[in-house]
């Protein structure tokens, strides 16, 4: 070794982020990739599993809102609408219940080695956003195909998933870092997510929901996204999220509630994350 | 030499709840009761540092603390107070492992520690045979290593930590698994890269490890340092706390001038069986023909020689006190500087099959708290086929018996 000064740097303990955003990118890839590799490794339809998924949920729900309840044969496009949102909601709950535990599941590698914890949640909703890019892919051939012209407006769909893809994220932070100190997250989480699938307008249209029951749900930060895409995607004529919710200002309390996940989500995240290899 | 590794005023607690607090419910329903904690502190105000290049060994009992410090310095957990700095890249070695998933092949997790290591993606890649090589598993490329045997995930660990070629190893008891050409192809790689400038940072139970390699050495006890300095010095403390012959308070104060002023050395040592041949290995249940020969350096004020049988983590399993006799049978004082001493005869021998180490202490009589000296004799295997529970066997007269009143 030479007798050059050698700089000595702070050892600063596991974090959130950090160690070069090369390494935390080929990390995230990998980290996918493989994820995505375990997950269809052993299946015989592979990866096919993913669309099946949706594809199924759809047709037993088209059956059951179109034949029985009928609230399906009052929409203009219903049958488009309902995939559009299984599959929107479909990325949302995959990736926040994979993060669930992803954390806890990498423990092996979580306790030995030192490196940004936050590409293990970022992974799962990767690996998640990669399965709906596949999913648009069909539903859009589906779009096309019932009858709806393109319009100028679904250049404007990205933000929606930008938007859709931070509320993920930041769920998906909070409740993977929380894990390995509250077991019953997962617990939680996975009766938290079917609430949500009602308490969003994935099977019904929001227009026919009554007015105080509207309100409540006008609180949920998913609502006013699946709004916006639905106007912008599907039908023009829609009411958008302003008009569902009666007014800009009480769409206020869900970009409020938006925010406070996403900030929430960091700051726990920044707060669990150097004990994270301690909880396991 | 520079300071690779300084550590300043480090402090670790755990806190170990009573009964653990893991449910919401529990907060929910009891939002005031704070949960009630047991305060483990791991470390207290650790200072040490490492210079480049030097074989550094860290010891210390099970729970002292020694395995925190080798995690807090790897950035796995994070230090409470008090400051580590550390220059160059550090590589890691922590509970057998380095951190693969058991789902994947050897290939991808290779690759996967590679990046996580700050290696790019295709530089991992190409370090793979170079890694398959030294674990000797190149056969192996493509299985699961959930798959792995033990002995072949340990391996190939070792050998992706080495093949980082980092500046700093960090390096938790790897001695104390594998087959003995594993042990020695770490030993070997120990010394190459020492010779190559690379510093080297060892926890390890193994004295003889510590004595026979390490550069310096430290002595954590209940998450303080105790002792840095000397590597003999700092093995011979550790058996000491090892074997409670030293009150805590004791060790502090003894200096390195306060310890012996008397030396001694083995100039022979071998085990026989019954028929007087020199053997490594004893069947079980034969008795032991011990042999030693030790010189006194300085004269040997009213000497005890102490010969422990030690399994394979350092835990002595029984000892035998020696006082020295002249050529009347009567106790000897004194033996004069180039004195020698023959221990010998034969030890009933209780084991059950594995390896053992032995070692012989020298004590001064009146002052058995603390030994003067430890010296290392050959280990010996005791082999057989009637394994047991625990580590020895006894003779018993034990029966089961049905009671009357269970009978049929």
């Amino acid at each position: 070794m030479t007798e050059q000064a050698i700089e000595l740097r702070d050892v600063r303990g596991p974090s959130a982020l950090g160690g070069g955003w090369r390494r935390s990118l080929d990390l995230l890839y990998l980290i996918a990739v493989t994820e995505f590799k375990q997950t269809y490794f052993g299946t015989v339809l592979g990866y096919l599993w993913s669309l099946a998924r949706p594809l199924l949920l759809f047709g037993v729900l088209l059956a059951v809102f179109t034949q029985i309840f009928r609230i399906g044969s009052q929409v203009p496009n219903y049958a488009v609408l309902l995939l559009f949102n299984i599959v929107l909601y479909g990325f949302f709950q995959e990736a926040t219940m994979q993060a669930v535990n992803s954390i806890a599941s990498q423990e092996s590698i979580v306790r030995k080695t030192q490196f940004p914890r936050l590409v293990i949640p970022l992974a799962v909703v990767l690996t998640a956003a990669f399965n709906l890019g596949l999913n648009l892919v069909v539903v859009f051939v589906f779009i096309l195909a019932w009858g709806i012209e393109p319009m100028w407006s679904w250049l404007l769909f990205p933000v929606v998933l930008v938007l859709l893809f931070a509320l993920t994220i930041a769920v998906s932070m909070i409740v993977s870092s929380l894990y390995p100190r509250f077991r019953d997250i997962s617990i939680i989480w996975t009766v938290l997510a079917t609430v949500l699938f009602y308490g969003t307008p994935v099977l019904y249209p929001i227009e026919v929901v009554p007015e105080t029951l509207k309100d409540i749900l006008m609180i949920n930060p998913l609502t006013p996204l699946f709004e916006l895409a639905r106007v912008w995607v599907i039908d023009p004529s829609a009411p958008g999220p302003a008009e569902a919710a009666g007014g800009y200002a009480l769409l206020l309390p869900a970009v409020a509630i938006y925010g406070v996940v996403c900030v929430m989500s960091v700051w726990i995240f920044k707060r669990e994350a150097p004990r994270i290899a301690e909880e396991l | 030499m520079a300071v690779v590794i300084e550590a300043r005023r480090v402090e670790k607690t755990f806190r170990i709840p009573h009964h653990r607090v893991d449910s919401l419910k529990e907060r929910a329903t009891h939002p005031l009761r704070r949960a009630e904690y047991r305060e483990l502190r791991a470390l207290r105000d650790v200072s040490f540092d490492v210079h480049g290049g030097e074989f550094f060994g860290v010891v210390g009992r099970n729970g002292s603390g020694k395995s925190s410090l080798l995690k807090i310095m790897a950035s796995i957990y994070a230090a409470d107070s008090g400051r580590i700095r550390m220059a160059g890249r550090v590589a890691p070695f922590i509970e057998l492992g380095v951190g693969f998933n058991p789902e994947l092949t050897a290939r991808e997790n290779v690759v996967l520690n590679g990046v996580m290591m700050g290696l790019s993606r295709r530089e991992a890649a190409r370090r793979l045979d170079a890694v398959l090589e030294f674990a000797e598993l190149e056969d192996f490329v493509d299985l699961k290593l959930k798959n792995y045997s033990s002995g072949m995930m340990v391996r190939l660990a070792f050998a992706v930590m080495v093949q980082a070629d980092a500046d700093v190893m960090l390096i938790d008891e790897v001695l104390a698994v594998g087959d003995a050409a594993f042990a020695r192809k770490c030993m070997d790689v120990f010394q190459e890269k020492r010779s190559a400038g690379r510093t080297i940072v060892l926890v390890t139970h193994d004295m003889a490890t510590v004595q026979g390699m390490c550069d310096r050495a430290m002595l954590i006890h209940d998450g303080e340092l105790r002792y840095i300095g000397d590597a003999e010095e700092a093995a011979m403390r550790y058996y000491r706390i090892n074997f409670g012959a030293a009150d805590d308070g004791d060790l502090g104060e003894a200096g390195p001038a306060a310890v012996p002023d008397v030396h001694a050395r083995v100039v022979a040592s071998w085990l026989e069986d019954e028929s007087g041949t020199r053997v490594e290995s004893i069947e079980q249940n034969r008795p032991i023909g011990l042999n030693v020969v030790i010189e006194a350096r300085e004269e040997l004020v009213k000497p005890i020689f102490s010969v422990y049988v030690l399994n394979q983590d350092g835990s002595a399993i029984f000892g035998l006190d020696v006082t020295p006799t002249g050529p009347g049978g009567a106790p000897m004082d004194r033996i004069p500087a180039g004195g020698r001493v023959r221990i010998a005869g034969t030890i009933e021998n209780p084991l059950l099959p594995g390896k053992y180490l032995l070692q012989c202490f020298v004590f001064r009589e009146g002052t058995l708290r603390g030994a003067l000296q430890v010296m290392h004799l050959p280990g010996f295997v005791v082999f057989g086929t009637r394994p047991g529970i625990g580590i020895v066997s006894v003779r018993g007269n034990v029966e089961a018996v049905a009671e009357p009143e269970c009978g049929p």
